[in-house]
């Protein structure tokens, strides 16, 4: 039997969403200011402000451009996609009714991926998108994966069991893969360009970028902190989901589809970054439980800062080489997972 | 309040379930019994709405239950599965509070104070209270299962179906939950369960459902259905109906697979004589029907003790002063019948009688000094307390049924008046022929090895032998008494 100390309770949520925001703004001020040039938090404060509700600015135009068009925005879109991907994450722990579930399970980011690889390697460019084919026919080919994988579950099996659906989802994972591997080995020059995307990057996106994402993590992060509830439900199992109350198919649809929404965007945009849907979901349970209407918008926040300093690392630790930051989320991600596993199991509990 | 018509279904391919039709009251406690694979929970999953019947249909307050949708359902119909597990630690409360989820509408999805209620209502009924901010896992199962029972009646529904819920509580929490549910039929739930035990569905249920292979083997009240020979065709297993001891209700006992038992005879060997008291530890324990200071009734007994007390005992605290006594001598109070007498040791008598394949032997302590003849008119008899006592014990080597036993006991009855008719003992009240003493006990306790006896009445072998030994023992021990009392 596990001991009530284990789980440990921050004293009250509110609390715990402080904290959360507290990290988030010192994560977001912390990546804004360092770089080969440092900022100080006071102009980063000026210029936000200047942008944002239109103070004035005395600043140097240089710094402001270094902070508004190069900074920030690559901040911003790193709180995004690390945002989106803890909370599908958490929503997909919820969902399978296993902790070490991840946005990466389903195949939907392998769909992703073969998407974004084709992209590169026949050089498509669809016209009007330009520079936008690549995370545009990526989130496509991620919502195409996820039809594809719950058709095929269902055709398995009418009721589309969790458990087909995870095999389904592993089946596709192999299959793509294989793909992308495929083309690597028939790749030439582009390999360097196919891998660096491959392990993720936020790189000279800029706002464009971050005006792609959003639309995508508003419906996708609402649709899934909506469904609090019923995630919660179900993580109790389909047929105790049924007899709550709950329209099990569904909502199992619908989570799985905001969930794929999110995953792809964040995938198509970035790369393949890893572990920050299973680590940080995880971190937060530990802290304020399991409950679904706290673990979402405070996954989602704490999963925001960071990936912002897992960004700030990836571009300062070896300046002026930017590692790829799916390489540091990796590296720290999966320690600490170790760590927190073993714990467990000295613990003798089951997550 | 539910309708089931015609129900057939199953997982895969093969019907689970073929053609079940029953219906349930308002208010009713309903249970359904059969062996494992009989297809309860099928039946149980398909009236939930959890598996679509192939064929059939389920009625719940007149509307088929698959017209309804989820939440509509919920709020009428609750389940408890068998397990119900979590990989995550939720709390025992916000467990509970998710069998609110059907009772919450419009977009926000609130807390009322109706919500926080009933959640609390709900751990109070299950005392569940008491853990409400543990995590599920720190939980031993049968407080989880007390939990999800507290989720169901969160979800204040008027039906509730129950697969096996004692299944994983100890003894004092089935006897609770099965108190709770009892009560709560009362006002106005209607309680569809499986159960395991035959004997507590009897107990608590208004009716019960017989399922064997899948369809109706008998449906009805407890006493339609734990009819001997229905639990042996369905079961497939030798039972023995007992009544409750205290509820109208029967009982079933289950029948051990024994081997063949070597017969073991109680024989004049076995006596123990002691100055105070003589005694019979038998080889194996006895089948017991007696009366006596202790150990009286039914029961299976390993130690037989008479003891020897003086006149001037004091019976004020007899009980407890022959308890002690017998502990005392190294008696298990649980396995012996004690009884007490003011005639001494010495002149205790006893017989051994054989007929066809029946023995007997009989041991009796005849004092008169008290002698009654109980068909004369008395006024009182609280106020006599001069003992003088005959204590029969009569050890029957066979197996008995318990017709056996109370004809025994008559047979042993009627040879031990003739015995005192036979002696010329009167009533000194009366003049009239006694019949026997103000506080004469009998025992009559059977091996039950060997031969089967059905009955112990006064032409049968086992009767013909009490009647002999149980004759020639107390006229023996009397003569000896009466020159005793000669002597003096």
């Amino acid at each position: 039997m596990r001991k009530r100390s284990t789980r440990t309770f921050l004293p009250n949520k509110k609390a715990a969403y402080l904290l959360a925001l507290l990290f988030l703004a010192v994560s977001v001020f912390i990546g804004t200011a360092v770089g080969t040039i440092h900022v100080p938090f006071r102009d980063i404060a000026l210029i936000l402000s200047h942008h944002l509700i239109g103070t004035n600015l005395y600043l140097d135009t240089s710094i402001d451009n270094i902070v508004w068009k190069i900074r920030f925005p690559r901040v911003v879109l790193a709180g995004l996609i690390g945002a989106s991907l803890a909370i599908a994450g958490a929503a997909f722990q919820g969902l399978l009714r296993n902790p070490l579930a991840d946005p990466y399970t389903l195949g939907v980011s392998s769909g992703a991926s073969v998407g974004a690889v084709l992209v590169l390697f026949f050089h498509i460019s669809i016209p009007f998108l330009g520079g936008f084919t690549l995370p545009a026919v990526s989130v496509a080919a991620a919502i195409v994966t996820i039809f594809c994988v719950l058709l095929f579950a269902q055709t398995i099996e009418r009721s589309m069991k969790l458990e087909t659906i995870i095999l389904t989802g592993i089946i596709f994972s192999s299959f793509l893969g294989s793909f992308i591997s495929l083309m690597i080995a028939l790749t030439g020059e582009e390999l360097r360009q196919i891998i660096n995307w491959l392990l993720g990057s936020v790189s000279m996106r800029g706002w464009p970028y971050v005006q792609l994402m959003t639309p995508f993590f508003i419906t996708g992060a609402l649709m899934l902190m909506y469904m609090a509830p019923e995630l919660n439900a179900m993580s109790f199992g389909e047929e105790k989901a049924k007899h709550l109350g709950v329209n099990v198919q569904r909502k199992k649809m619908l989570v799985l589809i905001a969930g794929s929404v999110l995953t792809g965007a964040a995938v198509a945009v970035s790369g393949t970054i890893g572990f920050v849907g299973l680590v940080v979901p995880h971190f937060v349970r530990l802290l304020i439980g399991p409950d679904h209407r706290h673990l979402l918008p405070l996954s989602m926040i704490t999963g925001a800062g960071f990936l912002i300093l897992a960004d700030l690392t990836a571009r300062t630790i070896v300046s002026p080489t930017e590692l790829p930051i799916g390489v540091i989320t990796s590296l720290v991600g999966a320690p600490v997972f170790a760590l927190i596993l073993l714990n467990k199991k000295r613990k003798g509990g089951v997550a | 309040m539910l309708q089931a018509t015609e129900l057939s279904g199953g997982y895969g391919s093969g019907l689970i379930v073929r053609g079940v039709s029953f219906s349930v009251q308002k208010g009713e406690l309903f249970g359904i019994l059969g062996p494992n694979g009989s297809g309860k929970t099928t039946l149980l999953n398909m009236i939930s709405g959890l598996t679509r019947p192939e064929s059939g249909t389920v009625a719940v307050k007149g509307k088929m239950v698959d017209s309804y949708t989820p939440k509509e359902l919920a709020r009428v119909v609750a389940v408890l599965p068998q397990m119900t597990s979590s990989q995550f630690a939720y709390t025992v409360k916000e467990t509970v509070s998710l069998g609110r989820y059907a009772h919450q509408t419009g977009f926000f999805k609130s807390w009322t104070q109706e919500d926080e209620t009933a959640v609390q209502e709900a751990m109070k009924q299950t005392g569940t209270s008491s853990f409400a901010e543990k995590p599920l896992s720190a939980l031993s199962g049968g407080e989880r299962q007390r939990v999800f029972l507290a989720q169901a009646l969160a979800q204040e529904p008027e039906i509730l179906l129950l697969d096996e819920p004692t299944n994983h509580l100890d003894l004092s929490y089935q006897k609770e939950l099965l108190d709770l549910l009892k009560s709560m039929t009362a006002n106005g739930l209607t309680v569809i369960s499986i159960f395991h035990d035959l004997n507590l569905s009897s107990l608590y249920c208004d009716r019960l459902l017989l399922m064997d292979a899948g369809q109706i083997h008998t449906i009805g009240t407890p006493a339609d259905i734990m009819v001997e020979q229905h639990i042996q065709d369905v079961y497939d297993t030798d039972v023995q109906k007992q009544p409750h001891p205290e509820v109208p209700k029967p009982q079933m006992s289950l029948l051990p697979n024994m081997p063949a038992l070597a017969e073991v005879d109680i024989h004049e060997g076995l006596l123990e004589h002691q100055p105070d008291y003589i005694a019979i530890r038998p080889p194996v324990p006895l089948k017991a029907l007696s009366s006596g200071v202790i150990g009286a009734g039914w029961g299976w007994r390993s130690a037989f003790v008479n003891r020897h007390v003086d006149k001037s005992y004091n019976m004020e605290h007899f009980e407890e002063e022959a308890a002690a006594f017998f502990a005392g001598k190294g008696f298990d109070l649980n396995e012996t019948v004690g009884m007490m007498t003011a005639v001494k040791m010495e002149d205790a008598a006893w017989r051994m009688e054989r007929q066809e394949d029946v023995s007997v032997f009989a041991v009796a302590t005849a004092g008169v000094g008290n002698a009654v003849d109980v068909t004369q008119p008395r006024s009182s008899w609280k106020k006599q307390i001069t003992p003088g006592t005959i204590n029969i014990w009569v050890f029957a080597n066979g197996k008995l049924s318990e017709e056996a036993f109370v004809q025994g006991l008559m047979t042993a009855t009627e040879a031990k008046v003739k015995a005192l008719a036979d002696a010329g003992v009167t009533d000194r009240e009366t003049g009239t022929m006694a019949t026997g003493t103000s506080t004469d006990s009998l025992l009559i306790a059977a091996t039950q090895r060997g031969a089967y006896q059905q009955f112990a009445g006064s032409i049968t072998p086992l009767g013909i032998a009490i009647g002999r030994a149980v004759y020639e023992a107390v006229t023996e021990s009397l003569q000896k008494t009466t020159k005793r009392r000669e002597n003096l």
